[in-house]
């Protein structure tokens, strides 16, 4: 099975990748991006049984070491 | 005194840290790999700078799983001295032995460059030979030492006293010009709040010999070795 | 079978194939194709530069090893060794800066420690088009991002080098990167495959499909279609890097290594076939015992991959087993994959399979030779004729030192610099920005200072003296550090060697080269070529890049350019003759390139040189630093900067070069003569100090002192510079920095 894990900083902490990429994007022309946040993105292939399984065992692998929890969130996709 | 020096695989400045606990300032010192579990009878541990696990992921994310530092944490809790360098910092940080986690340096570039560090606080194993406000100048080489902690956390460090170091200008003033990666509250280095586990990011044992530009890094490393100095 | 698009494709010509042909007693098959593609490439046979390189001088009591092993070495005194060499890039950084040089790191560093060095500095010397146009940016900050991401991640320091803007450089960058290790001496090892029946082991990362045919594209120009060539970049693993220099230099401690060699261009092919043709024997290996990751790849693939991050080991029969604990322990792969065989083939099989069979020696030795026909070109004629009677200069001194201190050229590199770790392995002793890259050897009292130096403007002026130049420009700058300088690696980027004026330019700078290493004695250890620099049929300045080891036996003897006290007296050694060829004044003032580039008395130059170690070693000076870009004047400006103010205040006498005053004192001023050092030493050790001289038959003379907050500089006895020694430091710090200012909320 295919779980896709998305990290990303939490709201409170400055972005300075997210705010150099918005600025690359305001200079192209792009003034209507207001914002841009920037992630890790994951995909992993587990054998579990079904799709709770699957995203169970893969919020349990990004809780313990994809996301750092003091600056970063996470959520999970199966397929 | 021994020092125990842990090297994780991508660790770098693991033999520099080596060097200065042996040539420089005179102590017992072993290079204790990632996959051992026994300190071998240290009195203070260092974990050095590097990139520990090509410092993927997040820096130091990985070497918190590394079988050495069970026996860290453990050394930690029984009050032995660990004091966690750039990267060592980093480790300490994933590890839970210090609050707060490094993002990029704000400008998202690499600084090797010496700067100036002010000490806080003279009441851990690693400060002890420093005065309250003494200005240190000493090299910093990393591209994630932006120190970051959520507000409440922040708020304890610092009615704490947790805050070890701050970045500041040669006077001694801390002002954003003289911070070089965007560090909350210009803060180089802490402590645990039992005050025996420090992390900072400068390189104390880059600047403790002349021939390297300087030797305000000693003021640290002879702290250690001052605690354990026969009375 | 075989058709000539195929043909076309591999890069291989029509008689070159006949010779394949010849020396299998058949037609090659798809797979062998691609193996001669690769060692009969520019890039790995060296066929348009080999009877030119042959003429170089790489003897010398101080030569360990010469050209022809993975890097050259050199002696170094107390039972050690200095293992070094530069590479090119080149090709790759244009198509993907930040990988093109982290990958390029990545291989310099391999070469070193393939040689049981333990690598300790490293250095490169960048050139891009001119700062301000399109496309300069994004190249210089992804080559020095990828320079230090892969340097800084393996802990190796980067201590010297330098940048240059030129629009020369605008379709082709040229990233050369040098490396520098230390080693026992008698633990030095080699690439050689020997021992019938020793098993060949490949350690290190798997293999991919990157790269491929890396090889045949460094030896090409760009055109429109290098676009499509991206996937032949390869992206570094500096982490996989550290792991294998540590298991390495581990492993050889052991001595169960026959020998060693990395799989750099041409990937497990030339690391098989060169070490086979040095030990005189055969190798046969299996690619599917190939660590892969990848799926279904095919031998030829598997030959040709330029994946990163791996080292071909000859292991002594029966020692199998300590060599695979050492990489286990540092959880590498490390897989027997075939033998050593006493036939002089290279035998590749597939699960088996026999899949290619090749005489080692057709790919080496026998590979193509070409003696390319040279004519001087056209346009050289023209461009030496300088008048500087039609020059015209409104400045004032002041305002041209300022000017040129901003330039690209001359400015700080900080902001580069900066990037890199320079300290890691507490040895450097010379930061960045002092001049030479200086760094001790921990366990002795000695010290290591390395330069790398070309000034292409002189190679498109004149490649013959340009290249003497660079060797005399990188020999200087280690003596001006107070080190014997002791041997030189080179990097020579050219245009299309097919063409004939190319080829000129070729075979000039090589006879330039040799007849400097020849007169300075410092033999060429080893280096690389790099040709098809070239885009749109529009090739590079003939560049030259040179790289100069020295030794300093005390390393508390080390100088730098930085000015030490106020009213230390200023002595300027050698001869002003106020050469405006080739200058930086007159590109940047006068918009042009002409001329011809200044004159080198290289037996004038190699007493200069040997003075300065005198000085040092005899602690007669405080500071040392030699003229070139920018001329007297900014070399004086150079040496005030980082002093916390320390000004200077000089008288030098005028050289009547034109009609025009102006000219006149900018050929003073901004002159480029070569075989120049200010140095300055405190009062009472001027007479001493000019004494040596004397005794060298070096022209030496009292100019001034150091002190105030001024840069003051008279010619003939007319102050034509006096600026605020602050205003000029600070358009020196800032220019580079200032095009990269980001706003960050």
């Amino acid at each position: 099975m295919r779980a896709r894990v998305f990290v990303t900083l939490k709201k409170s902490v400055f972005d300075p990748q997210g705010q150099t990429i918005a600025d690359a994007l305001h200079s192209m022309g792009y003034g209507t991006v207001e914002d841009v946040r920037q992630g890790k993105f994951f995909e992993l292939e587990l054998a579990a049984a079904d799709a709770a399984q699957a995203k169970a065992l893969a919020a349990e692998v990004a809780d313990k070491l994809l996301a750092n929890p003091v600056i970063e969130s996470f959520r999970v996709e199966v397929d | 005194m021994k020092f125990a020096v842990i090297v994780f695989p991508g660790s770098n400045c693991d033999q520099d840290a080596h060097h200065a606990a042996t040539a420089v300032l005179g102590q017992q010192a072993e290079l204790i790999w990632h996959k051992d579990s026994d300190l071998k009878g240290a009195d203070a541990v260092i974990l050095p700078g590097g990139f520990a696990h090509g410092d993927y992921l997040r820096t130091g994310a990985m070497a918190r799983f590394s079988p050495v530092m069970r026996e860290v944490k453990a050394f930690a809790d029984r009050g032995g001295p660990v004091i966690g360098i750039c990267n060592g910092f980093q480790v300490l940080l994933e590890s839970g032995l210090l609050p707060g986690a490094m993002l990029r340096n704000k400008e998202l570039k690499y600084r090797c460059e010496f700067v100036n560090v002010r000490v806080e606080q003279t009441d851990t194993p690693f400060t002890g030979g420093a005065s309250a406000g003494q200005v240190l100048r000493i090299p910093i080489g990393h591209g994630e030492g932006n120190y970051y902690a959520p507000p409440e956390a922040l708020e304890r460090l610092e009615a704490n006293r947790q805050v070890i170091f701050r970045y500041c200008a040669p006077d001694g003033t801390i002002s954003d010009a003289s911070n070089p990666n965007g560090s909350l509250h210009a803060i180089a280095g802490i402590c645990n709040e039992r005050r025996n586990v420090v992390g900072m990011m400068p390189h104390p044992e880059r600047a403790c010999e002349p021939a390297l530009g300087g030797t305000d890094g000693l003021v640290i490393l002879e702290s250690i070795v001052k605690a354990f100095a026969p009375a | 079978m075989i058709d000539q698009q195929t043909l076309e494709r591999h890069g291989i010509k029509p008689d070159e194939y006949d010779r394949i042909v010849s020396f299998m007693g058949r037609e090659p098959n798809l797979t062998e194709l691609g193996i001669f593609s690769v060692m009969w490439s520019e890039h790995c046979s060296y066929k348009s530069s080999r009877v030119h390189l042959r003429t170089l001088p790489t003897d010398g009591p101080q030569v360990l090893q010469g050209p022809g092993e993975n890097a050259g070495a050199i002696d170094i005194g107390e039972g050690l060794a200095a293992v070094f060499k530069i590479e090119s890039h080149n090709h790759p950084s244009f198509i993907e800066p930040y990988q093109g040089a982290a990958t390029g790191v990545g291989g310099i560093i391999r070469d070193i420690f393939t040689m049981g060095a333990r690598p300790i500095a490293l250095m490169d010397s960048l050139r891009f088009g001119a700062l301000d146009a399109p496309g300069t940016k994004r190249l210089l900050e992804g080559v020095v991002a990828g320079i230090a991401g892969y340097g800084n991640s393996i802990g190796i320091p980067t201590v010297g080098g330098e940048v240059y803007f030129e629009p020369s450089y605008s379709g082709n960058c040229l990233v050369n990167v040098f490396c520098l290790g230390i080693a026992k001496a008698t633990d030095i090892i080699k690439g050689v495959a020997s021992g019938v029946g020793n098993p060949v082991y490949y350690v290190g990362a798997k293999t991919g499909r990157d790269g491929i045919h890396g090889a045949t594209m460094a030896s090409a120009e760009f055109d429109d279609k290098s676009a499509e060539k991206r996937p032949a970049v390869q992206v570094g693993d500096p982490f996989m890097e550290k792991l294998l220099l540590e298991a390495c230099l581990e492993v050889m401690k052991t001595d169960a290594l026959v020998g060693i060699q990395d799989m750099g261009a041409a990937g497990l092919t030339c690391s098989t076939t060169e070490m086979g043709s040095r030990g005189g024997a055969g190798v046969e290996i299996d690619t599917a015992l190939v660590p892969q990751r990848e799926t279904g790849m095919t031998p030829y693939e598997i030959m040709l991959s330029e994946s990163q991050e791996r080292m071909l080991l000859v292991v002594k029969r029966g020692r199998e087993k300590d060599v695979e604990s050492v990489f286990d322990k540092w959880d590498l792969h490390a897989v027997h994959i075939g033998d050593v065989t006493d036939d002089g083939m290279l035998r590749v099989r597939h699960h088996g399979e026999l899949v290619a069979e090749i005489p080692n020696r057709a790919l080496t030795d026998e590979a193509p030779v070409y003696r390319r026909p040279m004519a001087r070109p056209e346009y050289l004629d023209e461009v030496q004729q300088l008048d500087l009677d039609s020059l015209s200069d409104r400045d004032s001194g002041g305002q041209t030192l300022l000017r040129l201190l901003s330039t690209g050229n001359i400015a700080s590199k900080q902001w580069l610099y900066r990037q890199y770790d320079h300290m890691v392995q507490t040895n450097t002793v010379n930061l960045p920005g002092v001049g030479a890259g200086v760094v001790r050897i921990k366990g002795t009292d000695r010290a290591l200072a390395m330069s790398l130096d070309c000034n292409g403007r002189y190679g498109y002026l004149d490649p013959r003296r340009g290249a003497m130049l660079a060797v005399a420009e990188a020999s200087r700058n280690v003596a001006c550090a107070g080190a014997k300088p002791l041997a030189t690696t080179n990097c020579l980027n050219f245009g299309n060697p097919e063409k004939p004026g190319i080829m000129w330019q070729f075979g000039e700078a090589v006879a330039g080269l040799g007849d400097a290493c020849r007169a300075l004695d410092v033999p060429i250890t080893g280096g690389n070529v790099s040709l098809y620099n070239e885009t749109d049929g529009k090739a590079i300045y003939p560049t030259p890049t040179i790289g100069v080891v020295g030794l300093l036996e005390h390393v508390d003897r080390v100088l730098t350019r930085r000015f030490a006290h106020s009213g230390d007296v200023i002595i300027l050694l050698g001869e002003s003759k106020g050469e405006l060829g080739g200058s930086e004044y007159l590109k940047t003032v006068h918009d042009m390139v002409r001329g011809v580039p200044p004159s080198l008395d290289l037996a004038a130059e190699r007493a200069l040189q040997a003075l300065m170690v005198t000085l040092a070693t005899r602690r007669l000076v405080h500071s040392a630093h030699d003229c070139s870009d920018g001329g007297l004047a900014v070399a004086l400006a150079e040496c005030t900067f980082g002093t916390a103010g320390i000004g200077a205040e000089v008288s030098i006498g005028s050289v009547p070069v034109a009609r025009s005053p102006r000219i006149n004192a900018a050929a003073a001023l901004f002159g480029e003569s070569a075989s120049r050092v200010l140095i300055s030493t405190s009062t009472d050790t001027v007479t001493e100090v000019l004494q040596q001289a004397a005794k060298a038959g070096v022209p030496a003379q009292v100019i001034g002192e150091t002190g105030g907050n001024r840069l003051r500089i008279s010619v003939g006895g007319d102050i034509e510079i006096d600026v605020a020694a602050e205003e000029a430091e600070r358009a020196w710090s800032d220019a580079i920095g200032r095009s990269f200012v980001r706003r960050v909320a």
